[in-house]
């Protein structure tokens, strides 16, 4: 009853309950729709490059605004509503809740993050290997989910706005270091060590090689550091969570 | 019989403070155990160790024969909370709270659909089921979330103060329907504030103070061991001078009280008799006359805050 799969079903119902609760709350609607779009077309007007130049730092700006947007805010939420508790005390663990806040925060990312591709697609814009592309937003939605949720593991707060603003300051010098804006081999040296420490960066990578067959890293290591950077998100969130749980429910 | 709970040298600390102090008790299936404290004295605390909220620093903890620290989920499986600050989600309705925590439990959707639905008309909210649960009042919410906690069929449920702040209706509907599940052979552990409440529902009681448990019994008894509470409380048809009473060696004390006199003593056949006598000598008549158990209450202060708290 206890076992993985059964604790696994759990958050997909921990899942199902933040879609509904979460997904149309200001703050989300905020930095993970009308913000992604006003950046993106801060990015786009008035350069004077072809649209396929400009796709990988746009997909990549939208999919990591996109995907950190609803993770940030669920537990600080749920400490202020009083429903954390309640929810503690189903037979689910910590981990349970952890992963089922990634989830939502992947689905709703993963839904978001498809409309710049599907627009590239119309367009006629075709990247060298739809599949792999797919499949890289699948990992890139799910790191950028675990990231959002470890953002909201410290410090405890129960006011979402704060947690929004904090992650915020995560996110912005994340997106101007990870070669959205130069790319990584116009990057000095010294960029390009601080790039590397941004899991947006292997991302944008991935993209600009399936669309421009440029890319800086080998693909398979794009993929292994984006898998890499989503466990480390996800167990620390989860170290975190437990560690400041006892602060939240005082 | 079994223990449904199990508590042995639980210990908790935050920081320099000790919350709950190397306390251990039994709570017997088919028991409703209450456990009373004044705020801070650790209540929470311990019913947050046995539901798997918090781990202890020390100590073991067994809820429905599970180490709560080893096997936590097993635990809790076998367990209903109303926790002391808690809500329903309310962007969700009623049945949408209900159905969370029943799927939470990995409840089967036929048996699930069954139970939510014979709680929510036990309770009264069978009509407000597909409503968000943000229009319902503190009673109504209340309500659900004693739903909620029942919903899974709990062998032993957990209530830390579930009555507090509500009204005089949604209180004793409460306690009405906590009675009934404990006639269906389930264990309660029912923190509270209210000695009344405690007195009515509990088989037995804890007092904790100071993170340590300070009596624990039925109500009746612990209510026996503190005889020296006990009162006479005598109305006279004039003022009297109390003076002459606190002389008597039977009396520990005498103190008015409204329009009459308290006077506290273990010995109240004495007391009678001398009362009498003194109505006569002074030309008074007595028009009520009660002896007086110590009140639940009472013993709590005495244990808490000593015997002169009570006497005053």
């Amino acid at each position: 009853m206890s076992s993985l799969t059964e604790q696994f079903k759990r958050s997909i119902i921990v899942a199902e309950k933040n879609i509904k609760i979460y997904y149309l709350k200001g703050p989300v609607i905020l930095f993970g729709l009308v913000f992604p779009l006003f950046l993106a077309l801060a990015y786009v007007v008035g350069r004077d490059i072809p649209l396929k130049e400009f796709l990988p730092g746009l997909i990549g700006m939208t999919t990591f605004f996109t995907a950190t947007s609803v993770g940030p805010s669920i537990v600080p939420w749920e400490t202020r509503s009083k429903t954390l508790e309640r929810l503690l005390c189903c037979p689910v663990s910590i981990s349970t809740i952890i992963v089922g806040d990634v989830f939502s925060s992947f689905i709703f990312g993963l839904i978001i993050s498809v409309i710049p591709l599907a627009l590239t697609l119309v367009l006629g814009i075709q990247p060298l290997n739809f599949v792999v592309l797919f499949l890289g937003l699948l990992v890139a939605n799910l790191c950028f989910a675990a990231l959002s949720v470890l953002l909201s593991a410290y410090p405890p707060t129960d006011v979402p706005a704060t947690a929004m603003m904090l992650s915020s300051l995560v996110k912005f010098p994340l997106v101007f270091i990870s070669g959205i804006f130069i790319p990584m081999e116009q990057l000095p040296q010294w960029g390009r060590a601080i790039a590397s420490i941004s899991p947006l960066t292997y991302f944008t990578d991935m993209v600009r090689q399936l669309f421009l067959s440029r890319g800086f890293y080998p693909l398979a290591l794009d993929f292994l550091a984006l898998v890499a950077f989503t466990a480390i998100f996800a167990f620390v969130a989860i170290k975190l969570h437990e560690k400041t749980l006892t602060e939240r429910l005082s | 019989m079994e223990d449904a709970i199990a508590v042995k040298e639980l210990t908790k600390r935050y920081g320099d403070v000790t919350a709950v102090d190397h306390i251990s008790f039994e709570v017997k299936e088919g028991e409703i155990f209450g456990f009373l404290g004044p705020n801070g004295a650790g209540k929470t605390t311990t019913i947050r160790i046995l539901t798997g909220l918090i781990r202890p620093d020390g100590g073991e903890a067994f809820v429905a024969g599970y180490d709560v620290l080893k096997n936590p989920i097993e635990a809790k499986q076998r367990a209903g909370v109303v926790p002391e600050v808690s809500n329903a989600y309310v962007d969700l309705t009623a049945w949408e709270n209900l159905a969370l925590i029943g799927k939470l439990y990995g409840m089967p959707s036929q048996k699930l659909r069954e139970n939510a639905t014979s709680l929510l008309k036990e309770f009264g909210l069978y009509e407000v089921k597909d409503r968000p649960v943000r229009a319902f009042s503190k009673g109504m919410k209340q309500r659900l979330l004693l739903c909620m906690a029942l919903v899974n069929d709990p062998e032993v449920l957990f209530l830390d103060e579930p009555t507090s702040g509500l009204d005089v209706e949604s209180a004793r509907l409460l306690r009405e329907k906590i009675t009934q599940y404990n006639r269906d052979g389930k264990t309660v552990f029912l923190s509270t504030h209210n000695m009344e409440e405690a007195n009515q529902l509990c088989h037995r009681v804890a007092i904790i103070n100071h993170g340590r448990i300070a009596a624990i019994d039925t109500p009746e008894k612990i209510r026996a061991q503190s005889m020296e509470l006990q009162y006479i409380e005598v109305a006279f048809n004039k003022p009297v001078d109390t003076q002459e009473f606190s002389e008597n060696p039977s009396i520990a004390k005498a103190v008015p009280a409204g329009n009459k006199l308290r006077i506290y003593t273990d010995d109240p056949p004495t007391i009678i008799e001398f009362l009498v006598e003194y109505a006569k000598k002074n030309d008074l008549r007595i028009l009520s006359l009660n002896t007086m158990m110590p009140s639940l209450e009472d013993v709590f202060l005495k244990l808490i805050r000593g015997k002169e708290a009570v006497m005053r």
